[in-house]
């Protein structure tokens, strides 16, 4: 069977309904003990003290931000080549995510800012593009929203987070193309002299897991919704012309 | 709990703004799924 088959609405639905309980609890299971091992268990650091503890929301938050707008250019791409459905409506299923952690990212690393930087905010590279990603979430969602016609909306949102990746991109590796502004490099990297200290890493990691199996296990539910919308929509269209 | 020291009000707030909006998307995001399956069953049983 080819995998473009799950993607088809009606196996979509059966295959995700059993799957989506264990992924929530898997996300329960690692977000908890994640969260209560970095924030009970670990030291305060010796250059931010307590706020160390900051960085098992932050860092994870900020990776989904990213990597979801990465998950909707696949989605869209699909969408824009092969036409299937579930791909547009799982790229808009996961804007609203993608917003949050946005959110989350841009107010927690502002909150840490203030003591550390002595500023809420600067206009570093890697702030400024999160920021204007964040702005590409919000117009992503709006046009969405303002246009009836879901196949036209699919079409112009997939261009639009096309255009948007580029800050989605821009926001990952701002750090590396310009030398300069206030945010440090990598929490977590391939090379090993640039990680976190190990006390750190462990539970950052398993922070960045709970955060990846909670965004997939929304990402399932929201686009569930949406095939169940959509499909009662076309219920009501046709009820309207009979 | 912790010794947060001077920082705890950072800390703090950064944890409550995280748990807030995460668990307000969970419970959005299940509050769309239970009215969208409403209305098609609605929608089929008709």
């Amino acid at each position: 069977m080819s995998v473009w088959e799950y993607a088809n609405p009606r196996r979509f639905m059966g295959w995700t309904a059993p799957v989506l309980l264990w992924v929530f609890g898997l996300a329960g299971v690692a977000l908890v003990t994640g969260l209560i091992w970095g924030y009970f268990f670990t030291p305060d650091a010796a250059r931010f003290g307590s706020t160390v503890k900051i960085i098992y929301i932050h860092v994870p938050a900020a990776f989904i931000a990213i990597n979801a707008w990465i998950m909707m250019l696949i989605a869209s791409l699909i969408w824009l080549v092969r036409r299937h459905h579930v791909s547009a409506l799982a790229a808009k299923a996961a804007a609203p995510i993608g917003l949050v952690m946005t959110v989350i990212g841009l107010a927690t690393g502002a909150i840490w800012g203030q003591p550390m930087w002595g500023t809420y905010w600067a206009w570093d590279p890697r702030l400024t593009s999160f920021l204007i990603l964040f702005l590409f979430y919000i117009g992503y969602i709006s046009l969405w929203a303002a246009i009836e016609d879901g196949d036209t909306a699919a079409d112009l949102t997939s261009w639009l987070c096309l255009v948007g990746s580029v800050f989605a991109l821009l926001s990952r590796y701002a750090v590396l193309f310009w030398n300069q502004g206030l945010h440090q490099g990598a929490s977590l990297s391939l090379d090993a002299e640039e990680n976190v200290a190990d006390v750190f890493w462990f539970p950052l990691v398993l922070c960045i897991v709970g955060f990846v199996l909670l965004f997939i296990a929304l990402v399932l539910l929201r686009t569930r919704t949406e095939i169940r919308l959509r499909r009662a929509q076309a219920l009501e269209r046709r009820m309207a012309r009979n | 709990m912790p010794d947060l020291g001077k920082y705890a009000t950072e800390v703090l707030l950064s944890y409550g703004v995280t748990i807030l909006l995460v668990a307000g998307l969970v419970w959005v995001s299940w509050r769309q799924s239970v009215a969208a399956k409403r209305r098609l069953e609605a929608l089929e049983d008709e």
